[in-house]
């Protein structure tokens, strides 16, 4: 984003803060960390142009181990304080980095408004389901029925889908990965960095503490085939060892996984992560109502709207060229005024 | 049409304080507004007091629905706008029932009489008409069927009766501004810019402007008109300015003092908006915008763009204060420069959205979890919300710390004339940005330490993103002091609270001391106040003093910390009154920190003091 930065030459190193990291062992924060560092030196911004902003979960540490301008904020406001950065300074990398219930509990009003305006910064949900900091509550993703501290006889909040939430909130960039493929997630990371204006990225993320496994049915390396379907741009949408699963739209627009052989290759649903209207992306968002059935990841959404902050810019200079230069005393003089001698 | 077309030459009156009411529909503030400007333009001193519903349209006809605006206007200078009207203007039934008990005895008493009929008594709770049972017998009463008079002004128009019946008002200012000499060019030329693009309300608006002007000169309702000269003021140029434009123009100014740009979000609440209004139309000050999804995005928005080196800037009322007290606080921890306006209204919840109050003094001291201490800064009238402004802003970035900034809805919407300043002679508040490593390691590692303070004013560097080399996390968490690392240790808490603290108390020694007026230097008694109760508080005293009793008068601009000679100037008086539109809040603060036997004074009506009030109590503490 940055013109200058393109030409630098920048490491892992380079992204690396001298503060030991204090995840649990084992978390899948840790892989994730380790993506965006790998990933960040290839986008040539320098780490002094980028800021990471979180709110209040185990995520929001995240920050404080990237050698980039960061603040560690309050919980559920980080997309608040990352509108306030990207709308005053267009010319930083704006990071968002929170939790399912940093965003979509607390925080669920800032993370809706931001999307809808398109503040051009880059939200990753670690999503893991579960309360980690404060010892395993459920959560806004948790499945109904989990049992724990705080529902020891089954939650009965249904869960947030989060891509449905962000689709429904107008995001323009809207996409899933998870923390057990780095390739896919510095892909994602890619794709969302690349996109103006606000980018959602659900992350599933293992909490191996507090709900250890959520993810596993479709994450594991040799379930992960039949279970994640890729999604791409252009291309039918099929999964399974040999693609012989796809996924079709029904009589009612809602979308459904098949047989190739048994429907055949011409109706598979054909992904176009362009389509002005949400309404494909939101029916591939219900595919999987939880993670424990076949579970499209990638980009579902990528629509290009002004970014919020391009626009406020825009107003600045139309202002200016309308209204002239700032002049302060004619400002204060404006209007009526009288002379007393 | 002039006032030298008057047959009798006008009476000269010092002042006048003259009340327009009517039903929220009638146009009452604008009629006001007018009034005001056209008096102050003039060259009249004056204060104004618009006191509507908070209801856009209540139901017609009734109390509930009664807006009023009183203007005090006159030939000296004056402090506030007027105890008691000496004119009232009632639109109908209602409006008189609402404001008569406080027409003086004798006053003059201008009715719209085609609204006094049944169905109006009826809403507005009379039996009787007032205007034939002796209720009024006490005032000077004037029957004007401004109604049918402006239907007959418009008659030629073309235009429909409903429509032509809603320019009544302008019939009632040009009525009153013939009665009070006022210029009419100017209210001409203002109808007709306002309503260049709607030609047949400018048409009414402006018939009905004459018929009202003409009325008075040509019926012998009248005697004579009445002259206000204008005022002995300090010489230079004036304008007419409400606290909300002040506020809005006083940041403009800052930030251009600070030579940052300004970034302002906030939320739409009464009686706070206008700031937002105001700033939205100057965005060639490169003043960003934005109006928030709530109170608590708003906060959070100005400290992100603090982050970056703007001048970050939220306002709001009392209601939105309690949500923004988390991001006030994170701001506190961060040591970030942050302006939060609060405009205060009557409370608890949602209270009394459009009627001034003070009670979030205490709210803006203490009402944060932990240790938070902040510096607060109260504007005391409507311009001089101008110069609070920009000491707000001062004190924000010399010590990297969030500021409350106390307006209130007396002063948001009252208005007052403003000597302009000289804006080359606005004070410089800009502040250096941190560009370089501050710390060396042993090895000679060259490090930016985000919380190495200044050893003077203890504010920590200022580092903004794209600054090389000194990317830096900052956070909600205890930090150890220099580095900024998250730290738990028992005893850097206690050190980090403490030099939080010391801090902001620190500043006592960079603001202006508490000035007393003692004239004679023989009072015994002190009024101390804070904010809006500065003009009826002045008033009093020189009430007072007029009849012999001597009173010193001081009025706080910081709350906190104090100046550093405020102990000392209570303990010089015998009895010390503490006036406030609370239940006593500064009395606390001040009881508590100098262990001084204040007296307090208050009141929660949702009105300002009115002079005689405190005079009173001056005069009790006195015997």
């Amino acid at each position: 984003m940055s013109e200058e930065g393109t030409a630098v030459k920048l490491g892992r190193k380079d992204f690396q803060s001298d503060q030991e990291v204090r995840w649990c062992p084992g978390c899948g924060d840790y892989s994730i960390l380790a993506a965006m560092q790998l990933f960040l030196p290839e986008v040539g911004v320098k780490p002094e142009n980028m800021v990471f902003v979180s709110g209040i979960g185990c995520a929001a540490r995240f920050p404080y181990y990237m050698n980039v301008y960061g603040m560690h904020g309050i919980h559920g406001r980080a997309p608040a304080l990352a509108t306030g950065v990207a709308l005053a300074r267009p010319d930083l990398d704006v990071w968002v980095i929170t939790g399912d219930g940093d965003s979509l509990s607390i925080g669920g009003n800032h993370l809706i408004h931001a999307l809808r305006r398109n503040v051009n910064m880059k939200i990753i949900v670690f999503n893991n389901q579960i309360y980690g900091l404060t010892k395993g509550q459920y959560s806004p993703t948790s499945e109904v029925g989990k049992v724990t501290k705080s529902s020891p006889f089954g939650s009965l909040d249904t869960p947030f889908n989060p891509l449905s939430v962000a689709l429904g909130a107008e995001g323009t960039f809207v996409a899933r990965t998870h923390d057990m493929d780095r390739a896919h997630m510095v892909e994602i990371f890619r794709r969302a960095h690349d996109h103006q204006g606000t980018a959602f990225v659900e992350l599933y993320q293992n909490c191996n503490v507090f709900n250890d496994g959520a993810f596993e049915a479709i994450t594991g390396k040799e379930v992960r085939s039949d279970m994640l379907i890729d999604l791409k741009h252009g291309e039918p949408i099929r999964f399974g060892a040999d693609g012989s699963k796809g996924v079709v739209l029904n009589q009612f627009g809602e979308c459904e996984i098949a047989d190739v052989a048994e429907v055949g290759e011409d109706r598979l649903l054909v992904h176009d992560e362009h389509r002005e209207d949400p309404t494909l992306a939101f029916a591939l968002s219900r595919l999987a109502d939880r993670p424990t059935t076949p579970t499209p990841i990638g980009v579902f959404r990528d629509v290009q709207r002004p970014s919020y902050e391009a626009e406020v810019q825009r107003q600045l200079v139309i202002s200016s060229e309308k209204q002239g230069p700032p002049d302060l005393g004619a400002l204060l003089g404006a209007g009526a005024t009288w002379d007393v001698s | 049409m002039t006032a030298e077309t008057t047959q009798l030459k006008p009476e000269s009156l010092e002042e006048v304080v003259i009340r327009f009411a009517g039903d929220s529909g009638d146009g009452m503030q604008l009629t006001g507004d007018r009034f005001t400007d056209v008096s102050a333009v003039f060259g009249n001193d004056l204060a104004t007091l618009p006191n509507f519903p908070a209801e856009i349209r209540a139901p017609a006809g009734t109390i509930a629905g009664v807006s009023s605006f009183q203007v005090h206007i006159s030939d000296h200078e004056i402090l506030t706008p007027g105890d008691a009207p000496n004119v009232l203007v009632a639109m109908n039934p209602a409006a008189l029932k609402a404001n008569l008990s406080e027409l003086i005895p004798g006053g003059t008493l201008l009715v719209n009489s085609d609204t006094f009929e049944e169905r109006n008594l009826t809403k507005a709770g009379y039996q009787a008409s007032p205007l034939e049972d002796g209720t009024l017998a006490a005032f000077r009463v004037i029957q004007v069927p401004m109604t049918t008079l402006t239907l007959e002004s418009t008659k030629e128009l073309g235009v429909k009766p409903r429509d032509a019946e809603r320019s009544k008002n302008f019939f009632a200012l040009g009525l009153v501004s013939w009665m009070y000499t006022r210029p009419t060019d100017d209210t001409i030329q203002w109808i007709e810019d306002k309503f260049a693009n709607k030609e047949l309300v400018k048409a009414a608006n402006l018939a009905a402007f004459k018929a009202g002007y003409n009325f008075g000169e040509t019926a012998e309702l009248f005697d004579h008109a009445y002259a206000i000269a204008p005022a002995r003021l300090a010489p230079g140029r004036y304008r007419n300015i409400t606290g909300n434009t002040a506020v809005s123009y006083g940041l403009i100014a800052a930030a251009q003092q600070a030579k940052l740009p300004l970034t302002y979000a906030s939320y739409p609440i009464t009686p706070a908006s206008d700031i937002l209004h105001e700033l939205a139309s100057h965005k060639n000050f490169c003043v960003r915008t934005l109006q928030a999804e709530d109170e608590i995005a708003a906060v959070n928005v100005a400290i992100g763009a603090s982050f970056t080196g703007h001048l970050g800037v939220t306002a709001t009322s009392g209601p939105g204060v309690d949500l923004k007290s988390e991001g006030i606080g994170l701001a506190v921890s961060l040591e970030l420069p942050l302006i939060i306006v609060d405009v205060q209204r009557g409370g608890p919840s949602t209270g009394l959205p459009t009627k001034t109050e003070q009670s979030d003094l205490l709210l803006a001291m203490y009402g944060r979890h932990g240790e938070a201490p902040l510096p607060i800064v109260a504007a005391r009238s409507p311009s001089h919300c101008f110069d609070a402004t920009i000491e707000a802003a001062r004190l924000a970035l010399k010590y990297r710390t969030p500021v409350i900034l106390l307006s209130d809805g007396y002063l948001a919407n009252g208005a007052e004339p403003w000597l302009l300043p000289d804006v080359d002679a606005l004070p410089d508040v800009s502040v250096p940005f941190a560009t370089e490593p501050n710390h060396t390691d042993d090895d000679g590692t060259k490090h930016f330490w985000p919380y190495l303070r200044d050893p003077e004013t203890l504010a920590r560097p200022w580092a903004i993103p794209g600054t090389p080399g000194l990317q830096h996390r900052i956070g909600g968490l205890e930090k150890e002091d220099g580095t900024g690392n998250v730290n738990y240790d028992p005893e850097n808490h206690e050190y980090m609270v403490r030099l939080r603290a010391q801090k902001i108390a620190g500043i006592a020694n960079d603001i202006a001391p508490v000035e007393v007026d003692d004239p004679s230097g023989n009072a015994s008694v002190l009024v101390i106040g804070w904010g809006s109760t500065y003009g009826s508080i002045q008033q009093a005293a020189r009430d007072a003093r007029e009849s012999g009793v001597e009173v010193a008068t001081a009025h706080l601009i910081h709350l906190n910390p104090f100046p550093a000679n405020l102990g000392e100037v209570l303990k010089k008086y015998d009895r010390v009154l503490v006036p406030e539109m609370n239940l006593g809040q500064l009395v606390k603060l001040i009881r508590g920190d100098f262990l001084v036997d204040a007296v307090s004074l208050t009141k929660v009506q949702g009105v300002p003091f009115r002079a005689s009030e405190i005079e009173q109590a001056i005069r009790e503490l006195a015997k």
